[in-house]
């Protein structure tokens, strides 16, 4: 059944993928392996960056902020300026980059315990100041460069190494939905919520990411792109699993869609 | 004119082409922060008021990826939160200017001048072996020059440098002559990030994963302390040369010894005075070299003792190194100090 699945999901990529013909690597991404494990959202993540900067013609003008997280060494994968930032801290050297040189794209690339932990504030007052930046934040429900920790936004009663049991509301709070705390701030222009668990929701995720380069590119300010994001390593499940539970269970709690444009 | 040291300081960054300026409020720089932000509007710079010292180091670090002249300041508890920052700094090798008017601590401590950041500005401070380089002025006038004279060195160094003041300096006003810099070249910096356009795609970091390549970035970084070791040092001396007593004493307190030495020398007593102006790299060998004519050392700080390690190193029990120090926001006097010579003439 499970494999029927895969055969038939692999199957509509290329079908996808031969409709549109031509299928071959952006050239904002670098000719090496990723060393991303099998079925890691984050390898679909950049490639969608890659293509919509080299769409947009300005990988020249690029000037990407790496995470602390399992994409730190992103700058071995993409070919145009990157910087690393401290864990956390991406928001804010974003900003110190675009305000002295606002002719250049800038973006982040941001986990959830990068974003949505130890970067709170930054990500929030760069919001709210509407820095005309846009941030491409993975959500994947733990933190996988550290072995699968708990992250802010591991759902209720997922078991990850720090919530043996499951994560429970009392000890660990509730998981949270940034992007809907930024959706009040005026500052933030354009957020939406994709995924990257089927073809389609790729699609999808990749259109997102397009609108929000784009409102940099039209100066309109703030834009994040939150990005449900499988970690099969440490939800301990299968490629397929991990596809099939964002899904039935982590999109049920954080809803695909536009939550916010201009 | 009159200035105060905070504003001086500022004026001194304005001359040096600082561009960029992110900072978060706190006695006693504020007027600082202030300053900044009138005058980046009126020379088309940026100034940020951050929401935190962490979010405005970052700040300070992606503008100096972007290749401008980029400074921030704070009091001591805000150096603290700066410390991961300036490591990072550092380890990226990016050049930056960043300002510390000392207040009284450990904790909250309180708003009054003091000298206990001594060791977080030499001796590292934040993780990881690294150093900056440490500029300890005396005066309103030497808070601007040495503040110009900082970005310079930041430039040619590719790495972060501090000036080390206090709330006393910051806060006191006294007359200052701005000098005209008119026409001078900023540095190249072909490792900036501006888009790669025209050339292959850069990147900045300061994570080295593959087998010895941190040991080997790490020796590269001590190949350019050691260098900026060699060329770098500063420190004033007086009347060193005849003295039994050496005074040693740096920024605000290196006015207040000096005023004490003249006491001493008005009694006839044979008092020197060495102030370190770069604190890190640290004057040792200025030290070393008299330290076997000299009989004494005193070494005074607002602090419970942190620069008289340095002069121990380096005197390497050749004299005898004592201190006098106040802490908490007590500032030592004059009299005081001659007190303190008085009794060391009488020892020995
Ligand atoms: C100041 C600091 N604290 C902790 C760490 C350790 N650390 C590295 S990555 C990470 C979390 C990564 O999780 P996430 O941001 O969700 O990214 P992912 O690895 O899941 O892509 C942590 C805590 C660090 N590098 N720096
Ligand atoms: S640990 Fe998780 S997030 Fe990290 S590379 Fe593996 S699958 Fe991806």
């Amino acid at each position: 059944m499970k494999k029927k699945r895969l055969k038939k999901i692999k199957n509509t990529a290329i079908r996808k993928a031969e409709e549109v013909l031509a299928f071959s690597r952006p050239k904002s991404l670098r000719d090496v392996e990723l060393h991303y494990c099998a079925g890691c959202g984050h390898s679909i993540v950049h490639r969608l960056i890659c293509e919509t900067i080299d769409e947009f013609g300005i990988r020249e003008r690029v000037i990407g902020v790496a995470p602390v997280g399992c994409a730190v060494i992103a700058y071995d994968y993409w070919d145009f300026d990157v910087t690393e930032a401290a864990h956390g801290r991406t928001p804010a050297v974003a900003t110190g980059i675009k305000r002295v040189l606002p002719g250049n794209i800038v973006f982040t690339y941001q986990g959830d315990g990068d974003l949505a932990a130890i970067g709170t504030a930054e990500i929030i007052h760069a919001a709210n100041r509407g820095e005309n930046i846009t941030v491409i934040f993975v959500n994947n429900g733990v933190y996988g460069m550290t072995g699968g920790q708990m992250a802010p936004t591991t759902l209720a009663g997922q078991k990850t190494v720090t919530t043996l049991e499951g994560r429970t509301i009392r000890n660990d709070g509730y998981p949270i939905k940034i992007l809907e705390m930024l959706s009040v701030l005026p500052g933030a222009k354009y957020l939406e919520r994709v995924s990257v668990h089927s073809a389609q929701e790729i699609l999808r995720a990749k259109r997102a990411i397009s609108k929000a380069f784009k409102t940099q590119i039209d100066n309109k300010g703030f834009s994040i792109v939150e990005v449900l994001s499988m970690c099969p390593t440490y939800w301990g499940m299968t490629s397929i699993q991990s596809a099939d539970r964002i899904k039935n269970e982590v999109s049920t709690f954080y809803p695909i869609g536009v939550i916010k444009s201009y | 004119m009159l200035m105060c040291g905070n504003d001086a300081c500022g004026e001194g960054a304005i001359l040096a082409g600082c561009a960029f300026y992110a900072g978060y409020p706190i006695t006693p720089q504020n007027e600082l922060t202030a300053y900044m932000a009138k005058r980046m509007g009126e020379t088309g710079g940026v100034f940020i008021q951050a929401e935190s010292e962490l979010a405005a180091i970052n700040m300070v670090f992606g503008a100096s990826v972007a290749g401008v002249r980029a400074m921030t300041s704070s009091s001591s508890p805000g150096i603290s939160l700066k410390q991961e920052g300036i490591s990072y700094l550092a380890g990226c090798e990016l050049p930056c200017v960043i300002v510390n008017m000392q207040r009284g601590g450990p904790g909250l401590g309180n708003i009054a001048p003091a000298q206990g950041d001594y060791f977080q500005a030499v001796k590292g401070g934040g993780h990881g072996d690294y150093k900056i380089i440490v500029l300890a002025p005396a005066s309103a006038q030497e808070l601007m020059d040495y503040t110009y004279i900082a970005f310079d060195l930041a430039d040619k160094y590719r790495n972060p440098v501090m000036i080390l003041g206090d709330g006393l300096l910051g806060q006191m006003m006294e007359p200052i002559q701005i000098k005209s810099v008119e026409g001078r070249p900023l540095v190249d910096k072909p490792w900036a990030l501006t888009g790669c356009k025209g050339r292959q795609a850069r990147f900045i970091r300061s994570l080295f994963l593959g087998d010895g390549a941190l040991e080997e970035h790490n020796k590269k970084l001590q190949e350019k302390f050691n260098n900026i070791k060699k060329n770098e040092i500063r420190a004033e001396t007086l009347n060193i040369k005849d003295a039994d007593i050496i005074l040693v004493a740096y920024g605000s307190v290196a006015r207040i010894a000096r005023a004490g030495m003249e006491l001493g020398r008005a009694k006839g007593l044979k008092v020197g005075l060495i102030r370190p102006i770069t604190l890190w790299p640290f004057p040792e060998k200025t030290i070393a070299d008299i330290s076997g004519k000299a009989k004494k050392f005193l070494v005074v700080e607002m602090s419970a003792g942190q620069m008289v390690e340095d002069v121990m190193l380096a005197v390497k029990g050749r004299a005898e190194v004592d201190f006098y120090g106040r802490m908490g926001g007590g500032i030592p006097t004059e009299e005081e100090i001659l007190k303190k010579i008085e009794a060391l003439v009488k020892q020995s």
